[in-house]
């Protein structure tokens, strides 16, 4: 029997600091209680932090208090301290919900003991056959060392960055802007992908080019949406309180009031939800519950999002369901696009496999005027299914055009149209300095770049075309680690020159990972240096709807791990030091100006200078006005801070921007510009795969994981439910195949092969499949192809295979629940 | 912004119904409050041993309620038909749980269809045939079980919990 049955409480002297989720978008607020380990409060409300009454059952929703929110830390003076962090039901975000990643949050802060005990503590250097823990001093000696020696040989454009650009762990405005000014102006490589994409591209290029930036309105305008229409997003899995503290009771009803309130005179009623997506998704089956009268699923075939959109915008236009007015007044190019997007219902339907009823159905539902001739207001959401989609400028392109067409975005409450989100957002960066994209994925297995460093991202386990990509630095790390096997007694500077000599010359390729954990990469990398995260710095972020909050540091790092702006001040101060000793000063004042203390001098020297007099170029999602938020103030402003772009300081408060576009779009006339969106059927790569194999799989996130499970794969709660990465099939065919729930199977195309532990449900068509994406046991970008549309941006949703059965059963069948994951009644 | 919805007694009755309406009480077994032996690797939480049913009385997939280990900690006993993680009994199919979601203590209803607990608040869902694991959902912990103990004279004895029950710092009062 397990001894989890008790907890100890925070008692009422507990330290109380602020954090945002680390995890996704939604960015829920909660508060940090930390105290001497060997006290407790007491259970009476006035004995303990929390005010509640533990001498008798709390009521349902009284709180949210688990044994994974609390733990036992250890600070860097050896003393050990309890931490609870619970949700705050103070934050209008989260109002108190917390979701099954956040809520561990406790769980994953290091403790020796804990289950976060494989964090990287100190930076390990590759010798001989094995890792060595080292100090900054030599692991820096080699780092810089092996860049400065190829850059001062043939410049930056093989210096290699697979690197995070967001927000929450691994992230923030602090450590963007550190490792930015690190690539972009010091070493001014343009060999650079972010975390999640093979190039250093937007994910939303279309809506930008139209002056629409993706993240538009705020949580508030889904609670008053006559109509919620959702692409390609599963929002209870991967925005769960966003969803459910949001979406929901405007589903539910219980937000009438408060629309009549706002639209005075307008019919007003209980919400509707319109869902895209090839999938049966738990979102879909949990509204169907909840209401299934007010849910239309629209099953459009795989990668038809552009035909559907194309279709309904004819649809809407012959109708007269748009605003002239507003298109003529504050957009360009409507004619062209309809033009170039028209299909009528009878082809839309064909190509979507969705029955003309059903999109005539949506286009009542989401766009007929209400009574009076009044314009609907439906908010649009979309994520992975349209930005992994067929062609995701040309889908963003198709679906803006609807939206602008029915003034659905511009700056009217209740609408809008936005990324739903993965990570927080966080981005403050110098301009990048190549001229044009780099496919980077390409380049490396192409045998070009010479250096690649791993920042807080872990492209083994998510990139597409991935078993190639994997083979290929692992190929090309080995060169270099079979040169420094034969480097017996060097010192760092003649190993320096080993390794320069094995990159140049060899088509060896330098692997640096900087990350909190020895990920999968490290079996490629020569260096590791360990990173921090939230509560163990000062670090800040943005949500979904632009709301900015300050996470204060509460702990020390393990071991000498720092923030990733501190590393990249530390490899920038180290080559200017370099650079200095052989009396280069031009060379030493590009590494200049990262003499930071701490996390916050990196905050004021990229996001708080963006946009000022004097200062370089810098992209910030802060604009103009981040100046105007000082950590004092953010701290005061708490778990609800302040939504980006700040307004104005009004005393102590900062005032910000709860929706954009109001009066301009995001080009140089302020108005915003149709696109042109032809349905280009699917991409050869991706239709060579479906004509040879038979079963489309999708992937994406499951609920319990977030991103990679670089937490989560120690977590037994976690690894226990999904000791592999699950494949959601259907049971007919499951069955034709001889394959049993809890089987391992064979996933495998002209790309590549993986395996994954069959989960047939019978909400998965026949011939369709779901694999859980990122999962450090089965990956699923090995069998996407390397396909991109005309920026670099992946089609990862959409890829054939076949799939054989492995066997295996036994291993998982006792351990792991079969059921299906979507609630419905 | 929406307040944080409130169980109200006719969602209460709505999200229990299925156990609510299935429920057989276990009448006439009385608690026998028993300190349980500290042992390593074991609670030392005084649990009451309480009766909570009797092997002849229970029928395949319908729930017993009882509460434990005090009256204010609704709990369900399910007998399988099939051996599962953590059963009792001479099937080892007898299985019982918290019925107070560990996410934010909802009451879960027993699906019988299914056999899995079901939360209506934020749709956790947990599986009475895998130890009470979380299918999908909010919580982060699985259902707490209840520790079953089956003496001589096929007494179904409740001697503990596996999980902090919500609502509680401790999970005897």
């Amino acid at each position: 029997m397990s001894i989890k049955d008790r907890i100890a409480l925070p008692p009422v002297n507990a330290t109380k600091t602020n954090m945002t989720c680390h995890f996704c978008i939604v960015g829920c607020g909660y508060h940090v209680y930390k105290w001497p380990e060997g006290q407790e409060g007491g259970r009476a409300p006035n004995q303990n932090a929390l005010g509640l009454d533990f001498r008798k059952q709390l009521p349902p929703l009284a709180t949210t208090l688990t044994t994974a929110m609390t733990n036992t830390v250890v600070d860097a003076d050896g003393k050990r301290y309890n931490i609870m962090i619970v949700p705050d039901k103070q934050c209008v975000v989260n109002q108190g919900l917390s979701s099954t990643r956040g809520g561990k949050m406790a769980s994953y802060m290091y403790t020796p003991e804990g289950l976060t005990k494989e964090r990287l503590a100190y930076p390990r250097v590759y010798t001989g056959d094995q890792w060595l823990d080292t100090t900054w001093e030599t692991a820096l000696a080699l780092y810089a060392g092996v860049h400065k020696k190829i850059l001062d040989k043939e410049g930056p454009n093989g210096l290699g960055f697979a690197c995070f650009d967001h927000g929450g762990a691994g992230g923030g405005f602090e450590n963007t802007w550190g490792t930015g000014k690190l690539m972009f102006s010091a070493l001014q490589t343009p060999l650079v992908r972010i975390h999640n994409r093979p190039a250093y591209n937007s994910e939303c290029h279309a809506t930008r080019d139209m002056g629409i930036g993706e993240l538009n309105n705020s949580y508030e305008d889904a609670e008053v949406a006559d109509v919620i229409f959702s692409v390609g997003a599963n929002a209870y899995e991967t925005q769960t309180n966003y969803f459910l503290a949001h979406w929901l009771p405007n589903l539910q009803g219980t937000t009438v009031d408060k629309k009549r309130k706002w639209f005075p005179g307008e019919h007003v009623e209980a919400g509707r939800i319109i869902f895209v997506d090839p999938r049966r998704t738990p979102t879909v089956t949990i509204c169907e519950t909840v209401a299934k009268d007010r849910v239309l699923h629209l099953e459009i075939e795989p990668g038809t999002d552009i035909a559907l959109f194309n279709t309904m915008l004819t649809y809407v236009v012959e109708q007269g369901w748009v605003d002239r007015d507003f298109i003529a007044k504050r957009t360009v190019g409507f004619e062209d696009a309809l033009s170039a997007n028209r299909m009528s219902l009878d082809e839309g339907s064909r190509i979507t496999g969705v029955p003309a009823d059903k999109i005539r159905q949506a286009c009542e539902w989401a766009y007929k005027p209400k009574a009076g001739g009044k314009l609907k207001r439906t908010m649009h959401g979309y994520e992975k299914g349209i930005i992994w989609g067929n062609d995701n400028y040309l889908i963003q392109s198709a679906l803006l055009d609807l939206v602008l067409a029915t003034h659905n975005v511009g700056g009217r409450r209740g609408t809008g149209c936005v990324r739903m989100g993965g990570h927080q957002e966080g981005y403050t960066r110098p301009p990048y300095p190549g001229k044009q994209m780099v496919y980077v994925d390409r380049e490396i297995i192409q045998g070009k770049g010479r250096t690649l460093t791993f920042w807080g991202c872990n492209s083994f386990q998510t990139t597409l075309n991935a078993e190639q990509f994997r083979a290929t630095v692992l190929r090309r790390s080995a060169i270099v680690k079979e040169a420094m096997n034969k480097a017996r007694g060097a010192t760092p500077e003649q190993m320096v020159d080993v390794i320069v000599d094995a990159v140049m010359n060899k088509g060896g390729l330098f692997v640096t990972l900087i990350d909190l954990y020895p990920t999968m990469i490290m079996d490629a990398a020569h260096v590791a240096l360990p990173a921090a995260h939230p509560g163990e710095m000062n670090l800040t972020s943005m949500n979904g709807e632009r709301r900015m909050r300050l996470s204060e540091k509460f702990m020390d790092p393990p071991g000498v791990a720092k923030p990733d702006c501190l590393i990249a001040a530390a490899i920038a101060n180290t080559m200017k030091a370099m650079y200095q000793k052989e009396g280069n000063t031009a060379m030493a004042q590009r590494f200049s100006g990262f003499d930071w203390r701490t996390e916050e001098d990196a905050f004021n020297d990229g996001f708080r200078r963006a946009g000022r007099p004097g200062a370089p170029p810098i992209d910030s999602q802060g604009g103009d006005t981040g100046y105007l938020a000082t950590y004092d103030l953010l701290r005061k402003a708490g778990t609800n801070g302040v939504q980006l772009p700040i307004k104005e300081v009004r005393g102590d408060k900062l005032v910000g921007t709860e929706m954009l576009y109001t009066d301009k779009f995001g080009t140089a006339d302020g108005k915003a510009k149709f696109l042109p969106a032809k349905w280009p059927g699917l991409a050869k790569p991706v239709a060579d795969q479906k004509a040879k194999h038979r079963f489309y799989v999708n992937n994406g996130r499951v609920n319990e994981v977030w991103q990679t499970g670089y937490h989560n794969r120690f977590d037994p709660h976690v690894k226990d439910r999904y000791p592999m990465a699950i494949v959601e099939m259907n049971p007919g065919d499951a069955s034709a195949l001889g394959v049993q729930a809890g089987d391992i199977v064979e996933l495998f195309n002209d790309y590549g092969s993986t395996y994954a532990m069959a989960y047939p449900d019978a909400a998965i068509k026949p011939g369709h499949t779901f694999m859980q994406f990122g999962w450090f046991n089965g990956i699923a970008g090995d069998v996407v192809t390397d396909w991109t549309d005309r920026n670099f941006v992946p089609y990862y949703k959409g890829t054939w295979a076949s799939i054989r059965r492995i066997g295996g059963r036994d291993q998982f069948a006792k351990s792991v629940s079969f059921k299906s994951r979507r609630y419905q009644t | 912004m929406s307040k944080t919805p409130q169980v109200t007694r006719r969602v209460f009755l709505k999200l229990s119904g299925t156990s609510a309406a299935a429920a057989v009480g276990a009448a006439g077994l009385a608690p026998s409050a028993q300190a349980a032996q500290a042992e390593a690797g074991r609670t030392t939480l005084p649990y009451p041993r309480t009766a909570v049913a009797r092997l002849a009385g229970l029928k395949v997939n319908t729930p017993v309620a009882f509460n434990f280990p005090d009256a204010s900690s609704p709990c369900v006993l399910v007998k399988m038909g099939r051996p599962v993680n953590g059963g009792v009994g001479p099937e080892g199919d007898i299985v019982a749980y918290s019925t107070l979601c560990t996410h934010m203590g909802c009451p879960v209803s027993y699906d019988t269809a299914t056999r899995t607990f079901r939360c209506g608040c934020h749709y956790s869902v947990f599986d009475a045939e895998m130890g009470g694991q979380m299918v999908c959902g909010q919580a982060t912990e699985n259902l707490p079980q209840v520790k079953l103990e089956v003496d001589a004279k096929g007494t179904i004895v409740a001697t503990g919990v596996n999980g902090l029950i919500y609502g509680r710092q401790s999970n005897v009062l």
